[in-house]
């Protein structure tokens, strides 16, 4: 043991991604390097642009040690995009690597290629999918059940620190070492250490393991802040769509999420402790790592789908001006997908040994849920049916999601026949069906919510016109990538193709570029949109809170709302609480009289536990014991002072409360009621005319 | 400082709960670690020390009392139930199914 071993572990200098570009200057090579240059460049770039803005102070005191639910949702949303815009260049990369690699290498070298299937699966679904819906969950429910905060805001903040470790693992696996090449399931015994000695299923295991650590408290955060938390009357049957949703989410990540950490924790196990709960030999058996990791692996699908049915049925009765149609079967369509959601996980491995009777059952089990599926679709066509729709980017996404999603459903019940499944597994085929669900599902499901609740959260409205491009290249884009794999799969083509070997192919696979760079266009119009829309904003202006004319209680304060949500808490008496006190003239009302609000004071201690288990984790990859333990006594040690801080509270005083009370409602007394049709015009001031 | 009658109460139900759970694992590891039965049996024995440990955590930490549950109690215990049967019992099934193909 010499010093530097001692102090870098396995770390050395080819570890350093510059290092091998210069040893190994091939188009991979230099394709690594840049991907590294990049990570690091933009990190440069942004520590120094806030160092330049004296941005430190402000960014620690109003972000990172806050920990009003509002805030860290942001915060949430902002880390995925990040890491959504990485995932998607990977994907155009392993696009470009099919349509250039006919016959020939092409530009990624196999496992340079297998990293990418990797990282791109892996962040899509931990480091995109799960933040993008957390951030919204946590933005969006705590209003829509008239509460001031999560039931633990500490927890959330670590949480959140946690998702942003992993993300940093992954970032920083582009500059120092090589992420795992064995997918996003990182099946053993490929990922054991007989087969794959370095740090890349370490950097694999480490960083998923942070996530599901961060949506496992977050889990149980949301479904007990549902539980307790909802102001009086807000009865089980009176819930928004998008809490319900929320709440079903939860309790899938409470059930769903712990088998994903066991299994990576055995792997661990296995890798660290000379364990063998995954070899081929000694007793282990690998096929239980592949039936816990789908344990989670299915109701995680449900985790990213169903928080998106929330907010279509939240969207579709909006921007209908109705009443959201089945309002009860939607309910029970989402309770019985998360529960049916348990039952169907074998049908990811109907390949792999099972004897046939069982096979059927996970088959018809899967069919099933085609069911509720079917009936959520039908009750939001049937809420726009004689609506006044207005077809603005939410209800155009929304539209587009209804018609490409129902596609995705088919080949999925496709795929849920053994005997076909047989044939098409581990195609191209699996690949478009998945993707045929999580990109409409999810991501449209996500920009729609995105741009109906912007207003409120920022206090202007987003571009309408770059709306509509993101939604054209988003949608066609889709199609375009998407509708050659289902042909190139029944083919049989296999999905993890570093290299294909028909030239026929190669139409398919140059359409499925296009529509890659027409996505990739899509996000980027997405960020202009914010661009553009922060440019304008002094025209979009939406202060008094209430832009959509819409009737969840999320609606009934300013736009920014204060920190603490609600001046009083409201009582509801009705499901849409706030469109029937529009009704009645209840809106915009002055309370009886104001009381002292509690909040959680700002606290660092989410932030030390979070990247103090990053540091921890980040030890165990590259076997540098000293920073795993100190990371890890950091972690704990935070975590034990905190449980004896009992100065963790303050107070805003009534007159305060009712201070900003005052002004907003003289703004709403000073603004000009708009009817629907212009609120998309600078007209609109947040207060909409009232129109039944 | 005074201690209220109902917070030592509180304790010592911690406690004993802490105290159990630990007696429970130290009995578990002892069977393995002193082979003190055949490994079918030990297996049995975790098995069912480990039943009484989920009814101790119950019991002593989350205070769940077949008395004064309430109904989202209730509830939340038997959905809870549901989806850990569903799990471990699938589990079961499909690796013990697999296990002639596995040799
Ligand atoms: C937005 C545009 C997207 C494009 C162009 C894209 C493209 C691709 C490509 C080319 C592959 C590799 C296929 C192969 O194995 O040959 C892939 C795999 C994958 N993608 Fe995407 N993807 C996109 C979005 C997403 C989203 C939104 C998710 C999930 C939330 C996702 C999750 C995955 C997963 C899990 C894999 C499998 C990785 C593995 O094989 O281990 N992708 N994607
Ligand atoms: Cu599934």
């Amino acid at each position: 043991m010499t010093f530097w071993h001692i102090l870098l572990g396995r770390l050395t200098w080819t570890s350093i991604a510059f290092v091998r570009t210069w040893r190994d200057p091939t188009i991979s090579g230099i394709i690594g390097g840049g991907a590294a240059a990049v990570a690091v460049g933009g990190a440069v770039v942004v520590l120094a642009l806030l160092t330049y803005l004296r941005a430190w102070r402000y960014l620690w005191t109003e972000w990172m040690t806050s920990l009003d639910h509002k805030k860290i949702g942001i915060m949430y949303m902002v880390v995925a995009g990040v890491m959504l815009t990485r995932a998607l260049i990977e994907a155009v990369v392993m696009r470009t690597q099919q349509a250039i690699a006919i016959n020939n290498q092409g530009i990624v070298a196999p496992a340079h290629f297998a990293e990418l299937f990797t990282t791109h699966g892996t962040i899509m679904i931990f480091f995109v999918g799960m933040p993008l819906l957390i951030g919204l969950m946590n933005y969006v429910m705590p209003l829509q059940i008239g509460a001031r905060d999560v039931a633990f805001p500490y927890m959330n903040s670590i949480s959140l620190w946690l998702t942003i470790g992993g993300g940093i693992m992954l970032m920083a696996s582009l500059v120092i070492g090589k992420f795992s090449t064995g997918g996003w399931s990182g099946y053993p015994p490929y990922t054991e250490l007989a087969f794959n000695g370095g740090v890349g299923p370490d950097y694999w295991i480490w960083s998923v393991s942070l996530s599901s650590l961060g949506a496992l408290m977050t889990g149980i955060n949301f479904a007990v802040t549902v539980y307790k938390l909802r102001a009086p009357g807000m009865t089980w049957m009176r819930l928004p769509l998008f809490t319900w949703t929320t709440l079903c989410t939860s309790i899938l990540m409470i059930f769903a999420v712990p088998p994903l950490t066991i299994a990576t924790l055995l792997l661990a196990a296995d890798r660290y402790l000379g364990m063998h709960f995954f070899t081929n030999d000694l007793g282990g058996n690998m096929m239980n790592f592949v039936n816990l990791f789908w344990l989670f692996g299915h109701p995680e699908v449900y985790i990213l789908i169903l928080p998106p049915f929330g907010v279509y049925s939240e969207v579709v009765s909006a921007y209908s001006s109705k009443e959201l149609y089945g309002y009860t079967s939607l309910v029970i369509a989402t309770m019985a997908i998360a529960i049916l959601s348990f039952t169907v996980w074998l049908h990811h491995f109907f390949t792999m040994g099972q004897s046939a009777p069982i096979n059927a059952f996970f088959g018809i089990a899967t069919m099933l849920i085609g069911i509720p599926t079917g009936v959520k679709i039908y009750d939001w066509i049937w809420t726009m049916f004689w609506g006044e729709v207005r077809l603005n980017t939410a209800m155009l996404f929304s539209i587009g999601f209804m018609v490409t999603f129902v596609i995705g459903g088919m080949s999925g019940i496709i795929l849920a026949t053994p005997p076909v499944d047989y044939m098409v597994h581990n195609t191209l085929f699996l690949i478009a069906h998945f993707h045929n669900m999580l990109i409409p599902g999810m991501l449209f499901g996500v920009i729609a919510g995105y741009y109906y609740w912007f207003p409120k959260a920022f206090g202007f409205r987003l571009s309408e016109t770059w709306g509509r491009r993101a939604f054209y290249c988003w949608f066609f884009g889709f199609y375009l990538a998407f509708m050659p794999l289902y042909v190139m799969g029944l083919g049989g083509v296999a999905r993890r193709s570093q290299e294909l070997f028909d030239p026929a192919l190669r139409p398919w696979t140059l359409i499925a570029e296009f529509g890659a760079l027409l996505l990739l266009t899509g996000l980027a119009c997405i960020f202009i949109q914010l661009y553009v829309s922060i440019r304008e904003r002094h025209s979009t202006r939406v202060p008094v809170g209430d832009p959509w004319d819409a009737r969840g209680l999320e609606w009934s304060m300013s736009a920014p709302p204060p920190e603490y949500n609600f001046a009083t808490i409201p009582q509801v008496s009705r499901r849409d609480a706030f469109y029937w006190r529009k009704k009645y003239d209840g809106a915009y009302q002055p309370a009886d009289h104001y009381r002292d609000i509690e909040l959680p004071k700002n606290s660092m201690c989410g932030i030390l536990v979070g990247m103090g288990l990053t540091a921890c984790f980040f030890g165990f990859v590259w076997h540098i014991w000293w920073l795993a333990f100190l990371g890890f006594a950091i972690a704990l040690g935070t975590a034990i002072t905190r449980s004896f801080m009992r100065d963790v509270k303050r107070i805003i005083p009534a007159e305060e409360v009712a201070a900003h009370d005052r002004r907003w409602l003289d703004r709403a007394a000073a603004a000009r009621p708009i009817s629907r049709h212009l609120e998309l015009t600078p007209e609109n001031e947040g207060l909409a005319k009232w129109q039944g | 400082m005074k201690i209220s009658p109902s917070l030592r109460a509180d304790f010592l139900t911690y406690l004993t709960g802490y105290g159990l759970a630990i007696v429970l694992t130290g009995i578990s590891f002892a069977f393995v670690f002193y082979r003190l039965l055949a490994p079918e049996a030990v297996f049995a024995v975790i098995l069912f020390l480990a039943l009484i440990q989920i009814i101790v955590h119950l019991r002593c930490f989350l205070h769940i009392s077949l008395k004064q549950s309430s109904r989202s109690d209730l509830q939340l215990i038997l959905f809870s139930a549901l989806i850990i049967a569903l799990m471990v019992c699938g589990t079961l099934i499909v690796v013990l199914d697999q296990k002639a193909r596995m040799m």
